[in-house]
């Protein structure tokens, strides 16, 4: 399943697709295939967090997050094999998101296969700008696998109109001038940055970094096509408490968002 | 040659790396958010011009030679030649060292070089608040200290590890009016602190000016930072040819962490190099031991990866974690190494060679001891490897002509005596330190 469909099946049900990051096997091993199973029933696409030990884009939560993973010696190939040997598919578009290292690491063509072999539709890499991702998207796009470029409010019209020439899946759209997790509002200036972009590309605009209410999922909705949400849907998810508190607290956490994104 | 001349001619360096994006061979370039690329565009324009504007090479100039006190003393060290000489086991008159004083600069280290000419740019660029990482605290205090002078707010990154060994850099950096946030994430040393100062820089990009203190980070940092340190290269092949009667060094040593004062003095002479008259070495940390795998070594056992911003070795594990470094020196106390000297590595331009923890020790009390100079923990290893090198090179001495070595003192050890003292297991404090003869008790 392709990430463009996910944003023309919520499109064609009148709202803005609901992106939803969670870290690879956070909390373990075991507890993941079942809260990525219940937060796909609320997402259109899901985002599988690829920790990495220095997460420079990335703020409190999915820094602690990334942390408990990998304290647990949670490897980029124990996430790949949780992704493919889910009891039940997802029946959502997977994105992994994860630095450059990482994958450059792991080596470019073996990342990408593995990839495609789990299922996984697109990556997102946040210290991957165009200017250093011709080779990799060569091998992506062999593989079938969209590589999504981010833009941030700083980007000038010259770097908007470089990642719209790069861009597959969709463009994420920082909100902030800042790193990833929750606030309590969004920029004002954020409807105008979207209206920005859209100039540059066709592709489906989603919006990420500090969406966190559904208020704010409601607002972000109107204005693009995409709402990504991290941070505080990682907050819901408790290491300490049992599976079926969590479950229920990643259900209520993200009821309401659900519901604030059918605007008519 | 005045300063202005000087600082010309390190500005004006005619090697055409990196390229126009940043690269030095495969390493360098920009993996950094996107939110940072405007301001790295922005700075990389404004420093192209500042290069080569005669304003701001006379502002430099004038900054360097009355506040940094430039030039620096290259200083023949003829009793710790005869030491090293006396352990190699060759006659005392075939070694010659020199020293380039970079411990006599302002603050006491080479780190106020980059920082003022750094700042001259942040103010330009209308930046009124200014950001650092800082490993030992001499980067803090070279930031802090330019901050004071041109009259900037002041926000030092620092790990909490680093803050309890580098107590008395903290309290410097609080005297000069900087804010200090100690990080306690990871492995709460310098890798920490730079994440750290990213974010920052991620949030406040706009009134913001990050300071990087080496050669590493994303384009435009190493290739600026480097030419801001190539005065100290400049100024010691003119005063060696000078002192020496014309002839170059046959080697250039310094210590490697991120390795700016090594790329300061290495780059100057690289046309001699590629002429096979001068060799460079640059000296790591060997921690416990690269077999120990606590050490601080990426060039001599990591792998290409990426890290702040740029690709370069970096110790890391099989799945790209960047891995914990360890070094007594909390300068060298770092998993990745400026994208140039992975370059220099690479088309074996400079070699590098690496001291342990216990080595550089001694490396200290050498100079101490026969030249009368505390130096930094962090120029100790490069002290420590001229062992090493003579050793090595004895062959070299049938010729009769003496080996010139120039040693690059990037610092001074003054604020190293707490983690000498403790790494001895010596309790400073109350009355005198077990071993030292006085009157008092």
């Amino acid at each position: 399943m392709r990430l463009s469909d996910a944003f023309s099946a919520a499109s064609d049900s009148g709202r803005a697709a609901l992106v939803l990051y969670i870290t690879g096997c956070y909390p373990d091993k075991e507890s993941f295939p079942g809260i990525l199973a219940t937060a796909a029933e609320y997402a259109d696409i899901i985002e599988i967090g690829i920790p990495f030990s220095d997460p420079l884009a990335d703020g409190p939560v999915i820094q602690k997050a990334s942390e408990h993973v990998l304290a647990a010696g949670i490897t980029t190939d124990d996430i790949l094999d949780a992704l493919g040997a889910l009891p039940t598919p997802l029946g959502k578009p997977m994105a992994a998101m994860g630095y450059w290292n990482t994958v450059f690491h792991y080596g470019m063509e073996a990342y990408a296969t593995r990839c495609a072999e789990v299922g996984i539709s697109g990556v997102i890499l946040p210290d991957l700008p165009p200017e250093e991702a011709d080779e990799w998207l060569e091998i992506a796009d062999a593989k079938g696998i969209d590589t999504v470029f981010l833009v941030a409010p700083t980007s000038s019209d010259e770097r908007l109109q470089l990642v719209a020439g790069k861009a597959r899946g969709f463009v994420y759209c920082v909100s902030v001038t800042g790193v990833t997790g929750a606030r309590t509002d969004l920029p004002p200036e954020l409807g105008e940055f979207v209206e920005r972009v859209r100039k540059f590309t066709d592709k489906p605009l989603a919006v990420g970094f500090g969406v966190s209410t559904p208020e704010h999922a409601t607002s972000v909705g109107q204005m693009a096509d995409g709402v990504v949400i991290g941070s505080a849907l990682l907050r819901a998810i408790d290491p300490a408490a049992t599976q079926e508190q969590r479950l229920a607290s990643v259900r209520k956490y993200l009821e309401p968002i659900r519901k604030a994104l059918k605007g008519d | 040659m005045s300063t202005l001349d000087i600082v010309r001619a390190a500005l004006g360096r005619a090697e055409d790396t990196p390229d126009t994006s940043g690269h030095y061979g495969p390493y360098g370039g920009r993996y950094v958010p996107e939110t940072l690329m405007a301001a790295l565009d922005e700075l990389s324009a404004a420093y192209d011009a500042a290069r080569v504007d005669p304003k701001f090479q006379a502002e430099l100039a004038e900054y360097l030679s009355e506040y940094v006190g430039r030039p620096t003393a290259l200083t023949f060290a003829p009793r710790l030649s005869a030491r090293v000489a006396d352990q190699a086991d060759v006659n005392a008159e075939q070694i010659r060292i020199y020293l380039k004083r970079e411990d006599l600069c302002h603050t006491g280290a080479h780190k106020i070089n980059n920082t003022i000419g750094q700042l001259i740019l942040a103010k330009a660029l209308g930046k009124t608040r200014i950001i650092a990482e800082t490993g030992a605290g001499q980067h803090g205090v070279a930031t802090a200290t330019a901050a004071a002078f041109f009259g900037l707010e002041c926000c030092i990154y620092m790990g909490a590890e680093d803050v309890k060994r580098q107590s008395l850099n903290v309290f410097r950096m609080k005297m000069l009016g900087a804010e200090v946030i100690p990080v306690s994430a990871g492995s709460k040393t310098l890798k920490d602190a730079m994440n750290e100062a990213i974010r920052d820089w991620v949030t406040n990009v706009r009134t913001t000016h990050y300071v990087i203190g080496s050669v590493a980070g994303p384009h435009p940092y190493p290739m600026m930072v480097r030419d801001f340190q190539r005065v100290i290269g400049v100024e010691a092949k003119k005063q060696f040819l000078k002192k020496e009667d014309g002839a170059l060094p046959d080697y250039i040593v310094a210590c490697v962490g991120g390795g700016s004062n090594a790329m300061g003095i290495f780059h100057p002479f690289l046309s001699e190099v590629a002429e096979g008259k001068v060799k460079l070495v640059g000296v790591e940390a060997a921690g416990y031991g690269l077999e120990s795998g606590k050490h601080g070594a990426p060039l001599a056992l990591g792998e290409p990866g990426v890290l702040h911003g740029s690709l370069s070795y970096v110790l890391q594990d099989q799945f790209g974690q960047i891995a914990e470094a360890h070094s007594i020196s909390a300068g060298l106390d770092y998993p990745g190494v400026g994208p140039e000297h992975s370059f220099f590595k690479d088309e074996h331009i400079a070699v590098y060679g690496s001291v342990t923890d216990d080595e550089a020790l001694v490396g200290f009390r050498d100079m101490a001891e026969t030249e009368g100079i505390l130096a930094a923990l962090e120029s100790s290893h490069a002290i420590a490897y001229l062992r090493k090198l003579v050793a090595d090179k004895k062959e070299d001495l049938k010729s009769g002509e003496p080996m010139r070595i120039l040693l690059c003192l990037s610092g001074r050890g003054d604020k190293d005596v707490q983690a000498i003292a403790d790494h001895l297991g010596i309790e400073l404090g109350d009355g005198l330190a077990p071993g030292v003869k006085g009157s008092g008790s």
